[in-house]
């Protein structure tokens, strides 16, 4: 009988093609913008001057494609008014869990979505390549110069082109904790990796409770936490222009310094005494889902968890989120003054393969303050921010998620992507998630890293 | 001519009494067929199958908090049942509630079950009782296209769709008649045209010969013979295929995947993104997975008597 079942074809990155940084921002080109006739029906109203230079788009329609589904598309979906409002287009929005792959199949059969939020650069990469992305017209460059890092808008840039506005970001530069038992037992929140560590031991010696919690069982996407945790710790140590290197291997896989930051890592989580809280020895690291991997602080058999800000939605309902609840995150701190305070983090990208008027519009919508702020007070429950310097902070719905703004908007902020998204797809998404599954189960640094050198495609 | 084959088992009781001392053929058939170790064996089997699937039924009724925290079996030393998970997948309005994608999911596969129905009867006649130049070897070509894996064809496929030669309406891209659905029916009839026509040719085939001939004698053309005779012996058959088509096209993914539009998408398309974000939904899933199990469920039910007949519909008497 034939096979009907969808093979679970790799989720992640299909990048074939590593992402190689544009050079410089300011010279990137664009598309030319195109408009439609008549008057915009947003003339006059108030956050609508950047998009009433596109004309009358009504009775036309924009698809988006992008991989949020719900609860959290809603949100989406309702910031899309004031567009609707200052344009007269409407948006077609389709969310899918399996947007990596359904996304390059669509697109090379030709029928490819006006828009997508594309969360890898990588994958943006391997788009450009097919010839169907068009750049981003200039409203929207202008929209992303004025308000994001240069870092960001690299990201969104293939060989000197400017093609992809990003959209939302999420940190992985946090540790979760209990401010709660913080308070209690008189502990802060420490300021450097060794400070860090001397709580650590304080919190050991004390008995109660194990100082650290991880799970990295993901299906197949296991040991991808831990590739977070290696990247966060190379780029304290490296500092981000070396993290690049590593990132585009222009330094070899496991560069002494690599070794030096994965020995790092394992100095917490293979240390006997430090982990794992509340869910038993260090191997029960690889078979606790990353899910329920810090889930141990609320019940206080655990008081430190590495995870991104999205780990907010894994807290049982109930749970108090804030600076003085139950749980909240504090930034992982650094172990190289020299090297400010990197961010790592992902976020998406919006990808456009039509240069209708309306399309442009939107990409520039999305990519403005008037946006942001519409979708920070479309997300009261929290659970969303970006990067955007113009979004306000007091807008954003929870605790952590103007944590995590305030994380981005710090001047001494250096952000990079999450490396294993921009590396080519057998190791960001294979050998480095494999070698670190066996290196937290008993590898030794060196070896882990030397086979994930050994996979590099040539 | 009706003569549709169903087998007696009132016959066989009318063997010779026990007074004869042998053992009676029904009782020798009996003991021949069953056993109680089989018996036993084949309970256990049957139980342990469908073990998972009562636990997923025991979920879905299941509060998030417990489905999450604890294994199903717990449900039956502290009883909590709740019936929020079915009320979350089929409230809400449009796209929330999985009503919307069960209309959709009908909508797709009574069609996409009818037209290569229809199409493979007609042209497994032909394969079986016409006689025409190159037939063996247009057989043996169909016959050999099951070999190629849907997944290869579909990116061409859908390219076709999309830029279709000689100026024909594209049936996918922004303007898609229908939102998408021809597409998704005629995706469907391809992927299952191979094999329907080697099944329903097989079927036909066994169809003696004779009554074909001596329909022929009585002058009855290809029409008269494919619709009084073919037709009715092969209902069951046909039935069969039926039923195997149904439950394929409804609990597709991937041809829905790459074909579908969001506004015809399918329940299973909708299922898949039920799981939320980041798998924190995962227990309406359960709630989720028997909304769309009823329909296939009574369908099988409805026709599984067939579905019997038809593994034996060449087996005519006399």
């Amino acid at each position: 009988m034939r096979s009907r079942n969808i093979r679970h074809a790799t989720i992640a990155a299909m990048a074939a093609t590593g992402l190689v940084l544009a050079g410089c921002a300011s010279d990137t080109s664009t598309s030319e913008t195109n408009t439609a006739e008549g008057t915009s029906p947003g003339e006059g109203v108030e956050g609508c001057e950047d998009l009433t230079q596109f004309g009358d788009l009504s009775g036309t329609e924009v698809n988006v494609y992008t991989s949020i589904i719900e609860p959290e598309s809603d949100a989406h979906k309702a910031s899309y008014e004031k567009f609707t409002e200052c344009t007269g287009a409407e948006v077609a929005y389709e969310g899918s869990n399996q947007f990596e792959t359904q996304l390059i199949v669509r697109v090379r059969g030709g029928n490819a979505p006006d828009i997508a939020y594309v969360p890898q650069p990588g994958l943006l990469g391997t788009l450009v390549d097919t010839g169907s992305v068009v750049p981003a017209p200039e409203p929207t460059a202008e929209n992303v110069d004025e308000f994001w890092g240069e870092d960001w808008k690299n990201y969104g840039s293939v060989d000197d082109t400017f093609y992809a506005a990003p959209l939302g970001a999420n940190v992985k530069s946090f540790v979760w904790y209990s401010p709660k038992m913080f308070e209690k037992e008189g502990y802060e929140v420490p300021e450097t990796w060794d400070e860090m560590l001397e709580l650590s031991d304080e919190i050991a010696q004390k008995g109660d409770m194990k100082p650290w919690c991880a799970g990295i069982e993901s299906g197949e996407g296991t040991g991808w936490v831990l590739t977070d945790w290696l990247e966060d710790a190379l780029l304290r140590d490296v500092g981000p222009e070396t993290y690049d290197q590593w990132v585009n291997h222009e330094i070899p896989f496991d560069d002494p310094q690599v070794v030096e930051s994965l020995d790092r890592v394992g100095g917490i989580l293979k240390n006997s005494d430090y982990v794992n809280g509340g869910h038993g020895d260090v191997n029960s690291i690889a078979t606790t889902t990353f899910q329920d991997g810090g889930l141990p602080i609320i019940d206080g058999n655990c008081a430190l968890h590495r995870q991104a800000s999205f780990y907010a939605a894994q807290w049982p309902e109930g749970t108090d989120v804030s600076e003085n609840g139950d749980v909240f995150a504090f930034y992982l701190p650094v172990t190289n003054e020299d090297n400010g305070r990197p961010v790592l983090g992902g976020g998406e990208f919006t990808v456009a393969f039509d240069d209708r008027p309306e399309v442009q519009a939107f990409q520039t919508y999305l990519s403005s303050d008037v946006w942001a702020n519409e979708k920070a007070e479309a997300t009261p429950g929290g659970g969303w921010v970006s990067a955007n310097t113009g979004l306000d902070i007091e807008l954003l719905g929870s605790p952590i998620d103007r944590l995590s703004a305030e994380t981005f908007q710090d001047p001494e902020a250096v952000f990079r992507f999450d490396g294993s998204d921009l590396m080519p797809s057998a190791v960001g998404a294979g050998s480095f998630w494999k070698e670190m599954t066996s290196w937290i189960t008993g590898d030794d640094s060196e070896d882990a890293l030397q086979n994930i050198e050994e996979s590099w495609p040539n | 001519m009706t003569t549709t084959p169903t087998p007696e088992p009132a016959m066989v009781k009318e063997t010779p009494g026990p007074t004869t001392g042998k053992k009676s053929a029904s009782r020798a058939a009996r003991e021949g067929l069953t056993s109680k170790t089989a018996s036993g064996v084949s309970l256990v089997i049957a139980l342990l199958w469908t073990l998972p699937t009562f636990g997923l039924l025991v979920s879905s009724f299941r509060p998030e908090r417990e489905a999450k925290g604890n294994g199903w079996w717990n449900a039956f030393t502290d009883p909590n049942f709740t019936l929020d998970n079915y009320r979350e997948v089929l409230g809400g309005e449009g796209d929330a509630s999985l009503v919307t994608f069960l209309v959709n999911s009908i909508v797709i596969t009574i069609p996409g079950v009818l037209i290569p129905i229809t199409l493979a009867t007609l042209a497994a006649y032909a394969f079986a009782w016409m006689k025409f130049k190159g037939r063996d070897v247009l057989f043996v070509a169909m016959f050999a296209l099951q070999i190629v894996p849907i997944q290869v064809t579909l990116i061409p496929l859908l390219s076709l769709y999309t830029s279709p030669p000689f100026n024909l309406r594209p049936l996918a891209g922004r303007d898609a008649p229908a939102g998408g659905l021809y597409e998704l029916w005629l995706s469907h009839a391809i992927f299952a045209m191979p094999l329907a026509i080697f099944l329903l040719h097989n079927f036909m085939r066994e169809i003696p010969g004779e009554l074909i001939e001596s329909a022929r004698v009585d002058g009855a053309g290809h029409v008269e013979i494919f619709t009084k005779i073919m037709l009715p012996l092969m209902a069951p058959a046909i039935a069969a295929f039926g039923i195997f088509q149904f439950l394929w096209v409804w609990n597709d993914l991937l041809v829905a995947l790459v074909f579908s539009g969001p506004d015809v998408a399918p329940l299973t398309v909708k299922l898949v993104n039920l799981v939320g974000q980041r798998g924190e939904d995962w227990h309406l899933l359960s709630a989720g997975a028997f909304v769309s199990l009823v329909i296939p469920l009574a369908v099988f039910l409805g026709l599984q008597r067939y579905f019997v007949r038809g593994l034996l519909a060449g087996s005519v008497k006399g």
